[in-house]
């Protein structure tokens, strides 16, 4: 079917969403990456066979046949809350079931059919309260949230353009389609505050409108879907779980900037963000919503998809364009910066994922109300991956100006097994730490600038007591060099110095005037750098450097890990008022530096010992001290 | 002190007027402050990456001068502490990743890491030493290449790309791993390198240097059996001054000869009669193939890194090549085939050393069919710099050694021989030769202006005999190649066309000193043709001794003997080198030798499905016990790929569709045959 103007975009729309309605029941199967690595595809399966099973009508499509009402399972995009997966969502009643697996098929079907309650096991229970929860909104992870652009996913079935559409997909492509003009597009863009979600936080309205200025026939939109952080999914979960609405992002985009093509360049380790991108542009094309004179106005976009060969560079914006240019993903200095000369030498506008994800409600609802929440800087919702020693981690979305405390305490759920907060990495490898005194701080891009973190791609670790600040520097550092393109100087020869004197340190063969050569250094690799990866690579540094400088020199100077954490500075002692020379350690030891007489204390032999700990779990009185 | 006005910067607190320039980095220069860099090089496209021209702008931070264009206003400080920690800081990491032998380095005293790091007075390294050594590549007969020496600027993969259109050089992996390597981190002597060495002409450290044969000269030159012969190319006269303190251009050929007879040479030649020669032969061939009708261009072919970028980029390319050997191997061979007679001697007593601006030459000496029973026409070539080196280690003197003549009777040239130097003057000793020789006129106006200087192409349009003749220059391969694809879209028409592979001709050789700027480069060119003018001769035809060598030796210009001496054939380098895989290996008696190429174009029309179906068909006919399959690399039938070969014979457009129907027409009536 085609839609081809805008009034059948609106019935149409209304048709489907009237589909909906003659629903009894929805199940909805979460089929994130998370989910489906943990099984939800065989969940999906068992419960289709279940309802079948039972005669109960049941169709696999969104929308039943005249006449008809039923059961519909579908699967959907990530809900988030990954891991409590395989989740499963009710609906109506947004009832979520939480690690379900395929054997609880039957009971899930059978509460549902019967009109029991819901199935009490499968629901949220808190780590630390031991309520249990029924609806999804209601559980704290969810409850503190703000999902806007998250708000379909986990909610329909991105591999069907008709539930998009029904819950009012492509209507503000329609709308500037018929009532804008580009400029109108780029002044509406700039007046709502967007800023780019990629790290970086530009305004999103003046790249648009630097880029529809830019003289030249051919422009290119351009979708940056590298997403390479460790730990951070957020835009594979939007791409996974909502992929029209990145879609429509870049088809108004295209429209205000005067681009006829678009790319996405999405990670090869995406599969399946990358089939279910495919899926919605073929649906998009079949539907017209894509491709020539889009909904009867003339507007013409294409939109291809690139796929990226797991190089974190290349979420750089010029390297990704030499990247999709078929060349090594190498920065090049700017200007001349893409709005002038990007892909191929066109002016090319290029967007994050979750920029373009924004666009579509900035357009419909006005950028007055977008400015209505987040902070007047930094307006809107920010997507973080919480992850690190909390009760809750997962996907979550929160207005911009939520405090620190906010995310780790009520959406986070607090610390597991009641460990003390150290610290928050934010920003992955190319911010910095956030710690106590910054709890109430209201975060957004430029106040953690100001103390030298960045919101970067947005991935959240929390720490504990336990986490040491040295090695986690280490690894982030290790990570940055692995990834440096090696294209200048102080990224590639820095970042290769400042892990050799972190490795060295955690190896428990720092040197005392290390501590300044890795500032110093640390400091000139930020200055000196080519493009953002070098000049924010020393940022978990700097930011360890700042507020755990005692731990560092703890390293170097007095050769001690206080956390307990790197095994090289590690030592094993036996407290002799506790050992009862029972003689378990020394016959656990491997290497034979555990000596003594039964029922008098025994000794480790520290130039033996080769700091394994089979001593320390092998005693019955806990004599043995670490440290 | 400047009056500041709306168009003004501050460098430094001093107003500065701008004037279009396109960069900082050229603006502060103006104003008198060096600032360093590594991989800024006005010829090729900014790059950006040592981080060596940082200065502080006021409000924005620390940038690349190099990268960022200046806007009226701007506060730019060049010797903040910022900027110099910056500095100090990629200097040192530079340093300590380096391989620090500097002391036996070839670029020792010539090297851009050495001069900057005492510029700067790093005197301490604050990092480790270099944890990895790699493998020292001396593969190819022009260049050695040490990657542990590399700082990885660059300059060489841009030169390689954009000005010379090849490309065989590129990064790869990532982190402090990278290197520039060939691709697969195959040697310099097995990709399409050409040896024009203009990677290390810009390379500012010894991780690309000319391969030097300096000390097989001295043995050569102690040797008593040895008759040591020299041949002195025209570019070399204008440059040698420069290594020791003289003016770019400044003619210094006496001096030259008086060096090398002082070094102990027993004679010293000049290869400008051999360029006279070359264009006896080559503009008799012009003439021939125009009166023929002869489709095509004639290209000259006495560059040899352009003849060979020729044999490995076009197969059709090599029926345009002029046979003539270049003035080099004319000379080596003419030594050795007559000259050596007429001295009583074996070819083998004789030794030619080539005293060339040019990597390639070494390349060239080196070819098999430039040595004719074991022993070569030309026995080693040195560059300029090599030169240079011999003359320091000697200890003369060089601006005090008396000048001296070339030897005869290979020591009387004309000013076409000399203009050979420079780009354009092959073309232009051609148009003087063939204007006289077709018109049977004396041509009065003996200069080619237009087909002169640096522009990429340059063009002449001469008529001989009412017949418009149309030549083309270009110098920079990458020029050329522009030119060739202009040439087999139709969109330009040549007769003659003259390929110089450095930008600028052998002036700009890779042999030559190493400071190649643009006012270097003009003012060698100017040396050329000032040489040109004080020539009592001005045309290879009038050349006296010339005219006697066809008498004595050589009959007439492409007479039998003339090919027999100087001219040559070419073959296509197209293939790339490696190993077959095999797949089948037939024990049988009775086989057949079947393979499919999987080069570029093959593959990209599907012959890995051809090869994948021949596999299967065999299994399929039950012959696969008798099949030695084979997946080769370019049978150089590439306008019909895919490739197949059975036995010796190769055959085209053999899609995975077409294999059924093949196995029954070619590969089982072949088994047939064999059976018999």
């Amino acid at each position: 079917m085609k839609i081809d103007s805008r009034e059948t975009l609106n019935t149409m729309g209304k048709t489907w969403k009237e589909g909906f309605a003659k629903e009894t029941a929805r199940i909805l199967v979460c089929a994130g990456t998370g989910c489906v690595a943990n099984g939800s595809l065989q969940v999906y399966e068992a419960l289709k066979a279940e309802v079948q099973r039972r005669n109960a009508y049941v169709s696999v499509e969104m929308l039943l046949e005249e006449g008809q009402s039923g059961t519909t399972i579908v699967k959907s995009g990530c809900h988030g809350f990954c891991e409590m997966g395989p989740l499963v969502r009710l609906e109506p009643g947004g009832i979520l079931y939480i690690k379900v697996s395929k054997d609880d098929a039957t009971d899930i079907v059978t509460a549902l059919l019967e009109g029991k309650g819901p199935v009490e096991r499968l629901l949220y229970k808190h780590p630390v309260t031991g309520e249990i929860y029924a609806e999804e909104s209601n559980i704290p992870f969810y409850k503190h949230q703000t999902r806007t652009v998250l708000q379909h996913c986990g909610v329909i079935d991105p591999e069907d353009i008709r539930e998009y559409i029904a819950e009012g997909g492509y209507q503000a492509l329609a709308k500037v389609l018929h009532e804008m003009s580009p400029a109108d597009v780029c002044q509406e863009v700039i007046d709502s505050g967007l800023r780019g979600r990629g790290g970086g936080g530009f305004p999103t309205g003046r790249k648009w409108e630097a880029t529809r200025i830019s003289e030249g026939e051919k422009k290119y939109v351009v979708c940056n879907g590298d997403e390479g952080d460790p730990g951070a999914f957020m835009d594979r979960s939007v791409m996974e779980g909502d992929p029209h609405k990145v879609l429509e992002g870049m088809a108004i985009a295209g429209y205000a900037v005067g681009a006829d093509e678009g790319y996405i360049y999405v990670r090869a380790e995406y599969p399946l963000a990358v089939q279910r991108l495919e899926t919605a542009i073929k649906q998009a094309l079949e539907m017209g919503l894509l491709g020539e004179n889009i909904l009867g106005t003339g507007f013409n976009f294409r939109i291809k998809i690139k796929e990226g060969a797991g190089a974190f560079v290349c979420g750089e914006e010029t390297a990704l364009l030499a990247s999709i240019e078929g060349e090594r993903g190498m920065p090049r200095p700017k200007p001349p910066f893409p709005a002038q000369s990007g892909l191929w030498g066109k002016p090319t506008l290029i967007n994050n994922v979750e920029t373009f994800a924004n666009v579509p409600k900035v357009i419909n609802d006005g950028a007055k109300v977008f400015r209505k929440s987040g902070t007047a800087k930094s307006p809107g919702t920010k997507t973080f991956a919480l992850t690190g020693q909390v009760a809750n981690t997962g996907l979550i979305e929160v207005p911009m100006g939520i405090t620190l405390r906010d995310i780790v305490y009520e959406i986070g759920g607090g610390l597991r097994n009641g460990k003390r907060f150290k610290a928050v990495q934010i920003g992955g490898p190319s911010g910095g730490c956030l710690t106590e005194q910054h709890m109430d701080m209201e975060l957004d891009f430029d106040s953690l600038l100001s103390v030298g973190a960045m919101i970067g791609s947005g991935g959240l670790v929390v720490t504990n007591e336990d986490t040491c600040m040295v090695e986690f520097a280490r690894y982030f550092m290790n990570f940055t060099q692995n990834e440096s393109c090696g294209k200048c100087v102080p990224c590639r020869e820095g970042t290769k110095r400042m892990l050799e004197m972190l490795q060295r340190a955690v190896d428990g063969e720092g040197r005392p005037e290390d501590v300044e050569i890795l500032e110093d250094l640390a400091e000139a690799v930020k200055d000196g750098s080519l493009c953002g990866l070098g000049k924010t690579a020393p940022n978990p540094v700097l930011s360890m450097l700042k507020y755990f400088k005692d731990e560092y020199v703890a390293h170097v100077v007095d050769k001690r890990c206080p956390a307990g954490v790197c095994k090289a500075l590690l030592g094993y002692s036996i407290d002799p008022e506790s050992c009862k020379g029972c003689s378990k350690c020394s016959r656990v030891c491997p290497v034979g530096a555990i000596t003594g007489e039964i029922k008098k204390p025994y000794r480790i032999d520290s130039e033996k010992c080769i700091k394994c700990g089979a001593c320390v779990s092998s005693c019955p009185f806990k004599a043995i001290k670490e440290g | 002190m400047m009056t500041v006005t709306a168009n003004s910067v501050f460098i430094d607190n001093q107003p500065v007027e701008l004037n279009g320039e396109v960069n900082l980095l050229t603006l502060v220069r103006k104003v008198g402050v060096e600032l360093p860099t590594f991989c800024y090089h006005s010829e090729l496209s900014i790059y950006g990456a040592c981080r060596m021209c940082v200065v502080e702008i006021e409000g924005r931070g620390i940038v690349a001068a190099c990268s960022t264009p200046p806007t009226p206003g701007m506060r730019i400080l060049t010797n903040s502490p910022r900027v110099q920690r910056v500095r100090r800081t990629v200097l040192e990491l530079l340093l300590a990743n380096h391989e620090r032998e500097c002391t036996t380095c070839e670029k020792n005293g010539n090297c851009k890491l050495q001069d900057l790091a005492n510029r700067f007075g790093v005197r301490k390294i604050r990092f480790g030493e270099r944890d990895m050594k790699l493998p020292i590549d001396d593969s190819s007969a022009s260049i050695v290449r040490d990657p542990n020496k590399c700082i990885l600027c660059g300059d060489c993969v841009r030169m390689c790309s954009e000005v010379q259109g090849i490309g065989i050089l590129n990064f790869a992996n990532r982190g402090s791993k990278v290197q520039v390597t060939p691709a697969f981190n195959k040697k310099m002597a097995e990709v399409e390198c050409v040896n024009c060495g203009q990677c290390s002409a810009v390379c500012p450290t010894g991780a690309l240097v000319v391969k030097s044969q300096v000390n097989q000269a001295w043995k050569a030159l102690a040797d008593p059996s040895k008759v040591v012969v020299a041949q002195v190319a025209p570019a070399v006269r204008v440059a040698l001054g420069e290594e020791f303190g003289m003016e770019a251009g400044q003619i210094v050929t006496g001096k030259v000869v008086g060096a090398l007879k002082r070094l102990g040479f027993d004679k010293v030649f000049d290869t400008c009669i051999a360029a006279d020669l070359t264009i006896m032969e080559e503009t008799t061939e012009l003439i021939e193939r125009l009166e023929k009708g002869i489709e095509g261009p004639l290209f000259t072919s006495c560059c040899p890194a352009w003849v060979k970028y020729a044999e490995h980029n076009g197969s059709n390319l090599l029926k345009n090549l002029s046979t003539c050997r270049s003035p080099q191997q004319m000379f080596g061979s003419l030594v050795k085939r007559y000259w050596a007679k007429e001295l009583g001697k074996e070819p083998k007593d004789i030794y030619v050393i080539s005293i060339m601006p040019c990597t390639a030459k070494k390349f060239e000496a080196a070819r098999p069919e430039f040595t004719v029973d074991g022993v070569p026409d030309v026995d080693l070539v040195l560059t300029t710099q090599e030169l240079s080196q011999m003359i320091r280690e000697s200890g003369l003197d060089f601006a005090a050694v008396d000048p001296d003549s070339f030897d005869m009777p290979f020591g009387f040239t004309t000013g076409a021989g000399v203009i050979f130097g420079a780009s354009g003057g092959v073309a232009e000793a051609a148009l003087r030769a063939a204007y006289e020789m077709v018109t049977g006129e004396v041509l009065e106006q003996v200069n080619f202006e237009s087909i002169r200087g640096f522009a990429g192409l340059k063009e002449a349009t001469v008529n001989l005999n009412g017949k418009e003749v149309k030549v083309a220059v270009v110098h920079g391969l990458g020029n050329a190649k522009e030119l060739l694809n202009k040439l087999n879209s139709g969109e330009a028409k040549y007769d003659f066309v003259e390929v110089m592979a450095c930008p600028g001709g052998c002036i700009s050789g890779a042999g030559q000193p190493q400071a190649v700027d643009m006012n270097t480069k003009k003012a060698r060119a100017r040396g050329i043709y000032h040489a040109d003018k004080l020539s009592q001769l001005r045309k290879s035809q009038d050349n006296p001794v010339v005219a006697k060598f066809y008498e004595k030796w050589l009959q007439r210009p492409n007479s039998h003997e003339a090919h027999e001496t100087l001219h040559t054939s070419y073959s296509t380098r197209a293939r790339i080198t490696g190993e077959d895989i095999e797949l089948l290996n037939s024990d049988r008696e009775h086989k057949v030798d079947l393979a499919v190429c999987l080069g570029t174009c093959c593959y990209t029309k599907g012959s890995y499905d051809t090869l994948q179906e021949f596999i299967r068909q065999a299994e399929r006919n039950g012959i696969k016990e008798q099949l030695n399959l084979h997946a080769t690399f370019c049978l150089e039938g590439c306008e019909n790929s895919p490739s197949v070969r059975v036995n010796d014979q190769i055959y085209g457009g053999i899609t995975a569709e077409r294999v059924g129907t093949f196995i029954q027409e070619k590969v089982l009536p072949e088994l047939e045959r064999n059976k018999e």
